[in-house]
């Protein structure tokens, strides 16, 4: 009788979760992101843990095994109770909320629910410093997952580039924002008053994403004549004559790298850019010139018998994939503000591969999904040291073993279906489903 | 003006003289076969007209313009479309996919609509979908739109196949053994199939095939191609009848008795 009866109870939640639109959700988060500031402190010694667990307690995975439990017993009390209460209890409230934005217009309400979702992630991370680096970092991994996986996963060739792009996009923006605003030595004063700077700062980004481009473009030229490992050898060669080429450019420092970086690519900053690209590639994918990859991937010669310029095809989309690894690149220059060409390395490659094919090709989502899980599993393996570069791997080799594509591969967002209220049919009247096909 | 011509076209691999003089006058509207046995060279043919391969010697004009070592998209864009003889689906996209990616010739929204997604961008794409699901009516697949090719009968593969050859908008339609593997029902589907494409469309097909039937009952004049050169030409009874088909069919009688 009673497991009867707890078992209606949980059937009952479920079909209540399930009417929980995504604005529910949101709003659960920041009402736990303000529990959190409320008694997060107090509760964490209470449970012993000293202070409040930074990454939902996996960098206490290694570090502190035994406070593991504690930990987890915060997250249900600080985390998931107040997101679960909150989300349930408004559920009727955000549904006719949602429900009004939809009415007003899709793009306002994905603009709303980003916004939101961005208050709640802003004042989390703002909580401690450690959060704040975390964030940023876990942001440019998302970019810069995406944009391989357009080539690696979209396009099916295999690019081995993409940490020189992002030196690229380093090195130019830093030169260029140390040049005009900060001076140095070597480059004497500021050429602009600082306070452009700010307003300029997308700019020197977006020439780091071109330069970046530009040398992908000298890549491509040799590589996209034929199929095969051609790409993988020439971008692999590509990097390291970048790297090289660095480490002997006296000018930007050498092998000791560059520095003075001005402090521009705050938390906002660094999610607006993400944010940016992740709608641009999304958008790029699921239109059917983008469909055009997967159809280059799966079948070259059919697709040319299709109409589709190839060549044009592989060249477009090689050269955006730069584009914003040289910006993720002028970002962390801008987010660290120092670089060195140790950092665009083997192992950079290594660590976006790895999230590529952990999150899964061919897929947005799953992009998304690779950069944050390897970033929170990487700062887990922290304590471990150099052991960490032996269990990615074996992570990796698992991986590839028993879900060859990945976590969640071919997935695209719509954001504007996911935005939409649910719930009871009869609730959703008056929404306008023009933009679903989209 | 005829619809495509070729004249004398020749063409080798290294030593190995794949087709050799090769013509053909193709009229609008009109229904062409071309048979031969294995290794005669009638895929050779299709791949130069649609430019996979650039022809050693001739010219191949298409609505009096020389499209000879064109790339095999611009042909395709300027109407000329194919299926293949191992159909060659894109195997991780869906039926739908396939024949939206067929039109990308036709998109003109660019780079801008693809990377901004503007309101041009979503007028096109609705009537890409629009024409992409009237394809798939036409040739009877429409309720598989949303499935991965590769998970769907072989029949079906085939019409998914014909309607993304459809999607290019073909003036001309080179049709490499539309029935191969088929079994008898699915053979007579696939001929009413090619005959309604032809009659509502109104293009001109040429197709290889291996079944006599399929010839038979669908074209208007057969040319028969044997080590790279044309031996027989004529309605499809005439050429069934001709000694030299007989021959590079099955071989001479004095040999069969030997």
């Amino acid at each position: 009788m009673a497991e009867n009866q707890a078992q209606r109870l949980l059937a009952g939640l479920r079909s209540a979760l399930a009417e929980v639109p995504l604005l529910g959700w949101l709003l659960g988060m920041v009402a736990a992101v303000i529990v959190e500031y409320l008694v997060g402190a107090p509760l964490a010694r209470a449970l012993g843990l000293g202070r409040v667990p930074l990454l939902f307690g996996v960098d206490l995975l290694f570090k502190s095994p035994l406070l593991v439990p504690s930990a987890l017993a915060y997250m249900v009390l600080v985390y998931a109770l107040p997101v679960g209460s909150v989300a349930l209890v408004t559920r009727p409230l955000a549904n006719r909320a949602a429900e009004k934005l939809m009415v007003l217009s899709p793009v306002v309400s994905v603009v709303v629910h980003v916004a939101v979702f961005y208050v709640g992630l802003h004042s989390w991370a703002l909580l401690n410093d450690y959060r704040v680096l975390v964030v940023k970092l876990t942001l440019l991994a998302v970019m810069l997952t995406l944009s391989l996986n357009l080539v690696n996963g979209y396009m099916g060739e295999f690019s081995c580039s993409h940490p020189g792009f992002m030196a690229l996009g380093a090195y130019t923006s830093s030169v260029l924002t140390v040049v005009a605003f900060v001076g140095s030595e070597r480059f004497g004063p500021p050429l602009l008053p600082s306070a452009l700077g700010p307003f300029l700062f997308p700019l020197a980004l977006i020439a780091g994403g071109l330069v970046a481009s530009l040398g992908a473009l000298t890549v491509a030229i040799p590589s996209f004549r034929t199929r095969g490992d051609y790409l993988a050898i020439i971008s692999l060669a590509f990097m390291l004559v970048v790297k090289s080429l660095i480490e002997n450019l006296e000018v930007v420092g050498g092998a000791r790298g560059f520095m003075g970086q001005p402090d521009w690519a705050g938390l906002t900053t660094v999610f607006v850019w993400a944010v940016a690209c992740v709608a641009m590639i999304n958008s790029f994918v699921r239109s059917t010139m983008g469909k055009a990859l997967n159809a280059v991937r799966d079948g070259e010669g059919a697709a040319e018998a299709m109409t589709v310029d190839t060549r044009r095809t592989k060249m477009v989309t090689f050269l955006f994939a730069a584009f914003w690894a040289g910006v993720a690149g002028g970002l962390y220059a801008h987010v660290m503000r120092y670089v060195n060409p140790g950092g665009f390395g083997l192992q950079k490659l290594a660590e976006l591969l790895a999230m590529v094919y952990l999150g899964g090709l061919n897929s947005v989502v799953g992009s998304a999904a690779g950069g944050v899980g390897f970033m929170l599993f990487s700062e887990a393996l922290r304590p471990l040291e150099i052991y960490k570069w032996i269990i990615i791997p074996v992570l990796l080799i698992l991986v590839m073993i028993f879900r060859p594509t990945g976590l969640i591969a071919f997935r695209e967002f719509d954001m504007v279906s996911l935005v939409r209220p649910k719930g009871a049919p009869t609730r959703r009247r008056g929404v306008p489903h023009v933009a679903a096909q989209d | 003006m005829s619809l495509l011509r070729i004249e004398n076209l020749t063409h080798h691999f290294g030593g190995l003289r794949a087709v050799k003089d090769y013509n053909l006058v193709l009229e609008p509207g009109q229904i062409r076969g071309l048979i031969g046995p294995n290794g005669a060279g009638k895929t050779t043919v299709f791949n130069l007209i649609t430019g996979v391969y650039r022809p050693t010697e001739g010219r191949i004009l298409f609505e009096g313009r020389d499209i000879t070592g064109m790339r095999p998209h611009r042909i395709a864009a300027l109407g000329i479309s194919r299926t293949f003889q191992n159909m060659q689906l894109w195997r991780h996209m869906t039926v739908l996919e396939h024949v939206k990616v067929a039109q990308y010739s036709q998109i003109t929204y660019g780079l801008v609509g693809a990377f901004f997604g503007t309101a041009r961008r979503r007028w096109e794409e609705a009537e890409i979908e629009r024409k992409a699901y009237s394809l798939l009516e036409m040739v009877g697949v429409a309720r598989w739109a949303d499935q991965v090719v590769t998970n769907l009968p072989y029949g079906v593969q085939r019409r998914v196949e014909m309607a993304r050859a459809l999607a290019t908008e073909p003036k001309v339609l080179l049709l490499d053994e539309p029935t191969a593997g088929m079994n008898p029902e699915e053979l007579k589907e696939m001929i009413d199939i090619i005959r309604q494409v032809h009659d509502r469309l109104g293009m001109s097909i040429f197709l290889i095939e291996h079944r006599m039937r399929v010839v038979m009952e669908l074209c208007e004049v057969v040319q028969t191609l044997n080590f790279g050169e044309v031996i027989a030409e004529g309605t499809p009874d005439e050429v069934r009848a001709d000694p030299a088909v007989i021959e590079a069919y099955l071989g001479r009688e004095v040999e069969v008795v030997a």
